[in-house]
Formats: structure tokens, sequence, C-alpha cells
């Protein structure tokens, strides 16, 4: 018997969704402002800001912890409880929606009072100690407890752990005895990404956060985003953490260890060392992982170069069959490389795996190379090579752990760390990553272009595959369209992005390509039609417009990332997380693509030498799928 | 399940359908203003005005709103809404056709307590029949444009369902919890459209209200209370059951005629309601002094107001959604209070510390259950302190 998940539908209704009503959504209310004084400050608010906006505008500060900017309200902590006159009941400062004139104590003596009591009430429900959690130093709660000066336990303690751990996913581990109930986590499953794995159970004192009928979460539909993770307070949540693994397989005296960097945590480890969001710390991270014991650094911007020719092959040969050969095809071609999405997928519409991109992951490749290519370039025994890949993820755990994923006869990467391990691991070795001396990639594999770079932010995989496409049917430089080969129209932070772009000529097929094609001449005057969208709830409403008919039906190909911001944004990135700071890590992203001299991953000269050395039969040869492919399973939504 | 009924009831005297044809006889705004010269305020207990409610919903802009008759009667100690559906359900239909034709609503829903599944059938028979009378469906007793009709949801036992924005939340299918407010429902209510939650009893004096006139129930209780309520009366007293008299009686007056003279306290308003002392027995019972939402538990000279306390928080200890923090956690803290006292082992010290958490549950928790949820508690901590304290700690083996 196979009996139904929780549906996927948001969860919060439309009023607690939308977290201030905005003027021009108020009939006839256009432009009006209102004055709420807090703590004897006035200040005019367009009319359904919230009490919290106000008093951050002025610099006040309420302190917060299930509220959180990408979320919509709860008001269910009531830490950020407020007095306002003329009401009997404190109000929580999050949840309110100023529509009249309102005098504002922030931070009265009944408010304190009740402050304090929630901390408390909190702390007497939260098992744990402090310095045994790796949130420490780095935990919402705590950081109240500090601020409130909380300094002995008044209403007790929970003294020992109430649930089982479940470790049962490759990616995430749930540990309920440290959650206080702030729902962010089902927030973000149901109404952030529109998976809904998670929901609350149970009434009163026994209510706890439970997937459907208590299921292992490596058995619910749970696509491995993590997004949980990253807005969780306190240490409820966490990535299944291998550093252990790693350091063991760095110990061992046989071990050849390689990792692989790629570009998002580069943009971000440095806010795990006090650094401000948006530092990249490439090349430091180099020096730091050598000191750390990994043999040899490479760069996955070299796989992600070498996914844009299969997977742009893919796309240029799927477009023949359609185009040319008048055959049935699966187009949009779906991208592949963020695995969050390709779960989804294959839970909540496995009728469209035929779109996926059969191209691995750069993740993968990267791991498919070394244990084959690399490992005879330097006559090394693949069984003794650990595969590392440092990445923003905690879905990339479970790709790593598919078993479809050792086609070398190896598994293709052993560990995947999340940014945070890494981080820890650099702590543990006694680093300030900060405070170290730039120093390159490893060759062969760390010759990598901006291309690369920018598949870390939303857009970026659609950019990278335009700049190379173009020039490689086209015959002409990109920066003829696009200034400084900026692909401005897929960029940005929009949930869903619509671009079309005349192809301006059609060119001779470069030698990489002569294998599969003779001419473009059925390209000719083609207009290539792409989407973008980032977060799987907005993958959701682009897949519902496929399966309707709409415009993103008629697309080519479409960059989908399960987490919001694409990888900058990544379920493995340091806490917290929120729209500013993914957008200071976008900066730094794009900052390092234009530092490069090679931006398009077809002139990258490493990829050429692998091609001619390895896969010598050129893109999408038997080898290359044997390789560099892989399949998809349909799993559906129905947990049986 | 027999109840006795002891006074004469007002709903008796009130035939089906004289207060739906007088109120659709006039302008929906004069509709409104007949409710609000007969001052009618909300039977559920917490008393808000209702033709403050119905306005607001009748001037919020939306082609689509709701009317719901809030009939999750789970207040412990109260039964009248059970004897209302089964005695005089057209009035509560009636009043739900009235509010539907103020505030321009085509569609009421009833939402039924689970234990009151077996009224279900014979409610679903009355609707039936109204369908043919057309007092319900389209084009309301001829009336052109005013087309109404009503369904019957089952709520599932969940106390915080009588909650409005709960009950709400549970009407779309979803956990029964209380949203944020605001917005409130006459804005954003149920499927976000302006809503309009109304207790059975309310909806049923608005049937009579229409049908005797305003200055009838004007004339009637305090003046900041006015008209009849409907009291369950249980607990230790010679006549428990229904009850009928003007707000504003004092709860001396009524010990007296249930029989309950010699009480030492009496419950009013539910778990959710205070615990009150012979000593105050001259108090009123009205909004602006005992509100209630009809319920009346009685307490006789031998019971232990220690239990007393302790059966009311593990009320809700066992009824909090456990959605926000003071409310789920701290009723648990109240409860183990009591039970730290029933050992002997509260030090006054705690007991005041627990005292000033139920004051800040009271201020912060997010619905009105969790702020209603200590009074009980402190009101029988002050007026029962010295029988509260001191027990002896049981013997050690």
């Amino acid at each position: 018997m196979s009996v139904a998940p929780a549906d996927d539908a948001p969860r919060a209704p439309l009023s607690q969704r939308v977290q201030s009503v905005r003027p021009q959504q108020v009939p006839g209310t256009l432009g009006a402002t209102v004055t709420v004084t807090v703590d004897g400050q006035n200040l005019p608010v367009p009319l359904g800001t919230t009490i919290l906006e106000a008093a951050r505008q002025l610099g006040i500060r309420i302190p917060t912890l299930c509220y959180h900017e990408d979320l919509c309200v709860a008001g269910v902590c009531r830490i950020c409880v407020v007095e306002v006159e003329g009401q009997a009941t404190l109000q929580a400062a999050c949840a309110y929606p100023i529509t009249a004139p309102l005098v504002i104590q922030p931070h009265s003596r009944k408010v304190r009072r009740a402050r304090r009591h929630i901390l408390d009430l909190m702390l007497a429900e939260h098992y744990g100690d402090c310095y045994a959690c790796f949130r420490n130093g780095n935990c919402e709660l705590q950081s109240l407890a500090k601020e409130y000066g909380v300094d002995e336990f008044r209403f007790g303690h929970v003294t020992a752990p109430r649930y089982p751990v479940d470790r049962s996913s490759y990616a995430v581990v749930r540990d309920m005895n440290k959650c206080i109930l702030c729902r962010r986590c089902v927030r973000t499953c149901i109404d952030l990404q529109e998976v809904g794995v998670l929901e609350a159970v149970g009434r009163g004192d026994r209510t706890r956060i439970a997937t459907f009928l208590d299921k292992p979460l490596g058995e619910v539909v749970c696509i491995n985003c993590g997004q949980c993770i990253n807005r969780c307070p306190t240490g409820a949540l966490r990535a299944n953490d291998p550093t252990d693994e790693v350091w063991n397989a760095i110990d061992h005296p046989t071990r050849h260890v390689v990792i692989q960097t790629a570009p998002s945590p580069r943009a971000a480890i440095g806010e795990c060392f006090g650094c401000e969001p948006g530092t990249a710390l490439t090349f430091q991270l180099n020096t730091a992982l050598r000191q750390c014991g990994f043999d040899r650094v490479f760069d996955t911007n070299f796989t992600a170069d070498l996914t844009i020719i299969e997977e742009g092959t893919e796309l240029l040969l799927r477009l023949r069959q359609a185009l040319q050969d008048k055959q049935p095809v699966a187009l949009p071609l779906f991208t592949s490389c963020s695995p969050g999405w390709v779960k989804y997928l294959e839970h909540f519409y496995p009728e469209m795996i035929p779109h996926l991109s059969s191209a691995k992951s750069p993740q993968q490749m990267f791991g498919a190379v070394i244990k084959t290519y690399y490992a005879r370039m330097h006559d090394l025994d693949p069984a003794q090579i650990v595969t590392v890949a440092l990445m923003p993820c905690s879905a990339k755990k479970f790709e790593c752990n598919r078993p479809e994923m050792c086609s070398s006869g190896y598994k293709d990467i052993d560990y995947g760390l999340t940014t945070r391990e890494l981080a820890q691991m650099i702590q543990e070795a006694g680093i300030h990553l900060p405070d170290l001396t730039p120093s390159d990639f490893d060759d062969p594999f760390g010759t990598a272009t901006g291309s690369g770079v920018i598949f870390g932010a939303t857009g970026g995989v659609m950019e990278a595959a335009i700049r190379s496409v173009i020039e490689l049917v086209c015959g002409v430089r990109i920066e003829s369209i696009f200034e400084h080969a900026d692909v401005l129209p897929v960029r940005g932070f929009e949930g869903v992005k619509y671009a079309e772009l005349d192809l301006p000529a059609i060119g001779p097929v470069p030698p990489l390509l002569a294998g599969l094609f003779t001419d473009w001449s059925w390209l000719a005057g083609a207009r290539l039609k792409v989407g973008v969208c980032h977060g799987t709830a907005n993958a959701h409403k682009v897949l519902e417009d496929i399966k309707a008919g709409g415009p993103f039906s008629q697309c080519h190909f479409i960059e989908f990332m399960a987490c919001p911001g694409g990888c900058l944004g990544g379920g493995g990135q340091p806490i917290p997380t929120s729209p500013a700071i993914r957008a200071a890590r976008a900066r730094a992203i794009y900052a390092e693509d234009t530092a490069y001299e090679v931006r398009k991953s077809h002139e990258n000269p490493a990829i050429a030498r692998l091609y001619g050395e390895f896969f010598k039969d050129g893109p999408g040869s038997p080898l290359c799928h044997e390789l560099l492919h892989t399949h998809y399973t349909p799993r559906g939504k129905y947990i049986v | 399940m027999s109840v006795s009924i002891r006074t004469p009831l007002t709903f008796r005297d009130v035939p089906p359908g004289v207060g739906l044809e007088a109120a659709l006889a006039l302008k929906r705004p004069a509709v409104i203003a007949t409710l609000r010269a007969a001052d009618l305020r909300g039977r559920g207990g917490a008393g808000f005005p209702t033709a403050t409610k119905w306005n607001l919903a009748a001037a919020a802009q939306s082609k689509t709103k709701y009317v719901v008759c809030n009939a999750d009667e789970g207040e412990p100690g109260t039964f009248k809404d059970r004897v209302i559906l089964n005695h005089f359900p057209d009035l509560v239909l009636d009043g739900m056709l009235i509010g539907g034709y103020a505030i321009g609503a085509r569609k009421g829903l009833i939402y039924l307590r689970g234990e009151y599944t077996y009224l279900r059938a014979p409610l679903e028979g009355i609707l039936a029949r109204r369908r043919q009378e057309r007092r319900l469906g389209r084009a309301i007793l001829g009336k052109k444009g005013f087309d109404f009709d009503i369904e019957i949801r089952m709520g599932a036992g969940a106390y915080v369902c009588g909650e409005e924005t709960a009950l709400i939340e549970s009407l779309e299918g979803q956990r029964g919890e209380p949203r944020n407010r605001p917005p409130f429902p006459v804005d954003t209510g149920f499927q976000d459209q302006p809503t309009i939650v109304n207790n059975v009893e309310t909806l049923a004096w608005v049937a009579c209200i229409f049908a005797k006139g305003a200055d009838w129930f004007r004339a009637l209780g305090t003046a900041k209370s006015r008209g009849l309520k409907i009291f369950s009366v249980t607990g230790d007293c010679e006549r428990p059951g229904i009850y009928e008299y003007p707000m504003g009686l004092t709860v001396g007056e009524l010990m007296q005629r249930v029989g309950g003279e010699g009480a030492k306290a009496v419950q009013i308003g539910g778990a959710a309601g205070r615990c009150v002392p012979a000593a105050l027995f001259d108090r009123t019972i009205a909004f602006e002094d005992i509100p209630t939402g009809g319920s009346i538990i009685v307490f006789g000279p031998q019971r232990d107001m220690l239990q007393v306390a302790k059966n009311f928080m593990e009320f809700f200890v066992e009824e909090s959604c456990g959605q926000c923090t003071p409310c789920r956690a701290g009723t648990r803290k109240l409860l183990g209070g009591l039970e730290l006292l029933e050992n002997g082992r509260c030090s006054i010290e705690y007991l005041s510390e627990l005292c000033r958490l139920g004051e800040s549950i009271s201020l912060a928790s997010k619905c009105g259950l969790g702020q209603s949820s200590p009074k009980a508690f402190l009101s029988i901590i002050r007026h029962f302190r010295d029988e509260l304290l001191g027990r002896p700690a049981p013997a050690t083996s």
C-alpha cells in the first residue's frame, strides 16, 4: 500500500506569506503613510509595515527568533513581543502590520520580563550543552541567552535526550532534542521550497516537527537542499558531516587525497572566519588546504567548463533532432548540476525526467576524470585515490552516494564537504584562513575559466552555456553581442527569468564538434529561448507552465537551481543566510569571473587537452557517456 | 443526552423565520444599525460587539465573503450551544442568513464540534427542508439577489479550534492553529476572504433581536452588557442545567437559583475563565466585570482547590496548540508547580516566579487560548493560597 505524502501546496495563509501589506496592495491607499512612535522616536512608514521593520529602520533592536527574512511570518516564538499603547496584551513585532498610528514600547518592564520568561521556557525545552554543539558560537538561542543575561535554568532544563537522532539521510541530520519549535524549517520546506517534508505534529507540549508518518528523513521526499539547516536557529538541523573520514584519509600513509573546490564556498567561507559576506578567499583557501594535508587542490570550475561542453553538445544534438530531423525530442533541456533540483524532479515530476540533461554535475565529472585520466597520467592506483569535494551544498552528499555514480569502477566522489565543515577542519588545523598567502590551484585541472566560476550564481550555467554556444555555432565573439561577455539578461535574483536570443550568424563547425556535426545550416535564423529559475518553488512554477503549454514550454534550455540564489545560497553555506548576504556572495563571484583571462568554457586549454588526450572521440562520445553522463530514477512522491 | 432546562427560554417564544423576514425587509446598512442599537456583544465569551464585526466585514472590498457559525463548543462546562442547536436550530440559521445579508456573503459554514457529530444528520435535514422552503439557496424568501447556502463542516476535537482563526485554518483543511491578528477575519478570513465568525448563541440572539426589536434587547442587562444570556451550570449545586438570565446577575444570585449557596468557589467562563471565591459572590456576571461564554462550574466546600487548579492546567497542557512558546511550554511549567505544591515541595519563591510567568503567558501568548490559560491558575493561587500551601510531603518509604 502506498500513501500520499503531505501535499506540496504552500500552507501559510496568504496574509502571512506576504510579510507586509504594501500600500499599492490596499486599494485607495497608494502611497499612504502612517506615523509610528517607537521608544519615543517618530517615523512615517508605508501602511502595512510591520513594527519590526519600523524599529529596524530606526535602528532599534528587537530580538527575533522564529522570524526570518526569507520566510513567511509565523509569530510563534513570541520573543519579539512589544507593548503597543492601548492594547491589553503584548504584540509580536514581526507579525504586526501598522495600519494606524501606534505608540510602541519595545523594551518596557513587561516586555523585558516576558522575553526573559520566553527564553527561560525555550531553554527548559532545549536539550544539550553549548560546548557539545556544532552551532556553539553561532546559535541564535545562545546569543539571546547572553543578550538577556540568562545565568540559570529558572524553569529547569532537559537533562536527557527525548528523541533519537535521525541520521538516515545522506545530507541532513535531525536532532529534535535541540528543536525549539520556531518552525523555520517547516516554513522553509513548505513555503520557500514548496517541498513539504516537515510539519508540526502533536499538540501542546507534545508538539514536535516530524516527517510524514515519522518516516526517516532518508525515506521521504526530502530533496536534500539543506535550506532548513541554513535557517535553523539552533543545532537541531545539520549536514551529515564526513570530516572524520576525510581526516582519516589525509592521515592515511598511502591514500592520495584530492580536493576540488567549487566557486560558491570560496566566496563564502570567509564568513566563518569573521570576514564580511562577499569576501572571496579562493587562493588563500588553496594554501589552507595544502596545509591541512590535501595532496592536490583542484578547481571544480574545470569540470564546470567540461559540463558546459557536454551539456551544450547535448543541447545542440537535441536541437538538431527537433529542427533538422523533425523528430520528437524532449525539449526544453533541463540542467542537471543541482542535485537538489534533480531529486525534486525525480519525486514531483518523474514524467519529465527525459528533459533532464544526462550530463553529470561538475562535482561528479571531476571525480570520474580524477579516477581515470588523472590516475593514468600520474600512474596512481584509483583505489588509493580519495576524492573530496568542497561544495556549498548538502545535496551533493546524496549525489556522490548515488549508486550510479561509479562508472569508472570507483566512487566518483568519496566525500562531499560543506563550506561549514571545511571551515571547521581549517580551524582545527590551527589556520586563520584570511591571513594566508594566496597560492594557485594544482595543474592540470587548476586551469579554469570565468564561465565555471559563475556556476555559483543563479543564471550562471545559462550564461556560461550562452557564451560557448554562441561562439561555437555563430563563429562570432560573444563580446560583439554582450559587452564584456556579460550576458545580463540571465543575471539577477528574480525567481524566474526568460530570455530570447537571436543567433547573429552561422559559422563553421569547430574542430571540437566536427565528429558530430557537419554544418549549422539547420540553426540559421533560429531564436534561442532560455529560462532560468532558482528555488524549487520557482521550479514548480516553471514546470507547471511547461505542462500548461506556457512560454517556458517553448524554451530550448532552462537552468534550474534548487536553492534560492543558486549555489551561493546552498544548504552547505555559512549560517546565517539572507538576501543581502547572498547578493554579496554573488558580487564576489561575478568579480572573480571578470578577473579571469579566459572566460569561455570552450577556450579552456586544459579542456582541449582532455579531449585531445583522453576523450579522443570528442564530446558526447561513448567514453564521455560512460564516464561523464548518468541516468535518473523516477521516484514519485508516494511513500511506500 | 437530556439536559434540564431550568428557566423559560426566549428562544421558545420566537418562531423561526420571523426575525429573518424582518431583517430582509430592511436595507443592508439598517440591519447593522439595528444590531448596533441592540448593542449585542458576542456570546462566545469575548464579548466583541457584533455590529462592529459585521460592519467591518460589510465594508471590506471583496466579492466573496463568508459567514461562519462557531459551533465548536469546547469550553469545559458549557453545553448551551448544543441545546440551542438541538431545540432552536432555525434561529441560528436565521441569524447566519441575516449576517450573510448584512455583509453581502453568499455562503455560510457551520463548524460543528466533533463530539456533536450526532447533531449533523438532523441539521442536514433542516438545511434540506429550508432549501425547499426557499429559506436557503437562491433568492431567499423571494428576495432577488440574495442567495445564501450553508454547509456543515466537522471539527475533530481540538479545543483551540474554537478560537476563530484556528477554526478558519481547520476549515481550510489545515492544522488548527491560530493565525496572527491583525489581519482579522473580517478582512482576511476563510480562504483569505472577509469572514464573520459568530457563536451559535450570538446568531440565535440576532434572530430574536429582529423578531422582537432592538429596544426589547437593549432594555435588558446592564449598560455595557445588554440583553439576555444562556448559562450552562454544572458542579456542586442542586439544580444543574440551562438557565437564561439578563446579563448583570451577581454570582450570589445565580448560586441561589441553582441551589449552590454553600459553594466555596465558582469557575466562571470555563477553563479559560476565572475562579471566583465565595467572598466575591457579589460581583456581577457581565463583560465589564466577570465575562463568560456561559460556563458556570460550582465548587462545593469539600473540593480541593489544588486539584481544581491542576485539572484546569492539565486541560491547557493537553489543549494548547503547541505553536507559541509561552502557552506550549509555560502551561506545562504551571502544572509542574501545582504538582510541586501537591507534594509540599514548592517554595514560596518559585510559586511567585510561576505567578509572574503566568502573567507573561497572559501577555505574550499568540491567541486567546494562551492568554487565558493561566487565569484559573492565577485566580486560585490568589484566592486559595492558604489552602494550597503547606501540604505535607508524601512519606518516603
